[in-house]
């Protein structure tokens, strides 16, 4: 059973929850990548590649900015989901925004995001649906589990911040030191996020 | 005081109607809002400054104005954690403001990270009222004293040496806009005021980027200015707040070069206007 969590993001009008779930190990990542560009309805999910997300927060600020500019008009792109992956880029382009954050082919790790934007989309419904849409396996949408899949290195060239001292990557994130340098390093993509465009 | 009470702070912009509970208004000044609410996490919380509409100016100017500050603070601010100085990080901002042209836009907010601790100006104003309080201070006690707030105001100088190695310069250096978030855990048993802790600076709605020695030294003029007029029994100290800043960058020495033309003429350099 896939494990489906919604969240209520503070100061989000509770008519928009937020499902959020996280896969390792997809199988179909080209099929899904395919109803993306065919524009299956069905498969209007912001399908982001876990290994560009380094934390919970990092995920949530662009769903929360995607969000927020869905609600005032301002969507770049086609859709809320979109949106979503857009947001995640520190940079205007966004074409580049899909090839660096969004699913690719060879996906393994996939972050999958849907917005209750009509009364139908449900947590049943999505869970239904992602049950057998997405072959892979679910785990808990945590930091922790996102530390295992996050690419530090990659990230870190995809918002230009390779002066940044790294985390170690993978579990063992515990002295204080690779603390101080996740948190510097997480207020830095939400900060990037936040000033996008501006 | 009944006509305080009354006041209404002007309507919550989008999103922030939304949120249960709502923000706490905290304090309010010319140009902005500033309210203590939750950050994308419900469990902890965010400060939320809001530069409201003013109705006053022509409305395409109005935004025009309020979007490039509160872009300009928040840029400085990322800048600042990238650069691993203690400031609130930015969590979010909106600076095109709510519905389409003109047409009633609820101002530019931004979300930021909750500061925990008392501002530098209140942990002094203690400080100097417990001074005062001792009858019978012992020479020994005093200069201890005396050490415990040479210690922070180095703390304090080195915090700014570090913003302006950023090249950032605040524009508003006051003892309002440091503060002095507590260590975790256990704090030093005293009689006296706690000094302990980290300094963060805050509030940069004037600050600006730049690596001039002229707008560095106009900063420490600044907060000189600030601690004279509000900390007479600090103001003795101030020279520990300039030594922690000559030691914390290389180009720290110029900068404290200029600030004595400054003293002679003041922080406007032209006087023109």
């Amino acid at each position: 059973m896939a494990q489906l969590e919604t969240l209520a993001l503070p100061h989000l009008p509770s008519s928009l929850p937020v499902h959020v779930a996280l896969y390792c190990d997809v199988q179909n990542s080209a099929f899904l990548k395919q109803q993306l560009l065919e524009g299956n309805a069905d498969f209007e999910y912001a399908l982001v590649d876990a290994s560009m997300v380094l934390t919970r927060a990092h995920a949530t600020a662009a769903i929360f900015r995607a969000v927020n500019d869905y609600m005032n008009g301002r969507l770049m792109s086609r859709n809320v989901h979109s949106e979503i992956v857009f947001s995640l880029s520190p940079a205007n382009n966004i074409a580049d925004s899909f090839r660096k954050f969004g699913i690719a082919d060879a996906t393994k790790d996939l972050l999958v995001v849907r917005v209750s934007v009509s009364p139908e989309i449900t947590h049943e419904s999505v869970a239904a649906h992602l049950a057998t849409a997405i072959q892979g396996t679910s785990v808990p949408f945590d930091d922790e589990t996102l530390s295992e899949v996050s690419d530090i290195t990659k990230i870190k060239k995809a918002y230009k911040l390779g002066a940044l001292p790294s985390p170690s990557s993978k579990t063992e994130c515990n002295g204080t030191a690779d603390n101080d340098a996740k948190r510097r390093l997480e207020l830095s993509l939400v900060g990037a996020i936040a000033l996008r465009g501006s | 005081m009944a006509t305080l009470d009354e006041y209404k702070p002007p309507p919550l912009p989008a999103p922030f109607t939304n949120t249960n509970p709502p923000p706490i208004l905290l304090t309010q000044g010319a140009e902005a809002h500033l309210y203590k609410t939750t950050s994308l996490n419900p469990s902890t919380p965010a400060a939320l400054k809001i530069r409201p509409t003013k109705p006053y100016r022509h409305p395409i100017l109005d935004r025009r104005l309020t979007r490039s500050r509160i872009v300009q603070e928040a840029r400085c601010l990322v800048k600042l954690v990238k650069e691993g100085v203690s400031v609130p990080a930015v969590l979010a901002l909106d600076c095109e403001g709510q519905g389409g042209e003109e047409a009633s836009w609820g101002g530019a907010w931004l979300l930021m990270e909750w500061i925990e601790g008392p501002v530098v100006r209140v942990v002094l104003e203690q400080w100097e009222a417990w001074m005062k309080a001792q009858i019978h201070l012992e020479e020994t006690v005093r200069i201890s004293e005396e050490d415990r707030v040479r210690g922070l105001m180095r703390r304090m100088g080195e915090t700014i040496g570090a913003l302006h190695k950023a090249g950032v310069v605040h524009g508003d250096l006051t003892t309002s806009n440091l503060m002095l978030q507590p260590f975790e855990g256990e704090s030093e048993a005293n009689d006296s005021v706690s000094m302990e802790g980290k300094i963060i600076l805050i509030d940069f709605g004037l600050a600006s980027q730049s690596a001039q020695d002229e707008d560095r030294a106009v900063d420490l003029y600044v907060m000189e200015r600030a601690i004279g007029s509000t900390h007479p029994r600090t103001e003795p100290l101030f020279d520990s707040l300039l030594q922690g800043y000559r030691e914390s960058y290389k180009g720290a020495v110029s900068a404290l070069k200029r600030l004595e033309d400054v003293r002679l003429r003041g922080r406007k350099r032209s006087m023109l206007g």
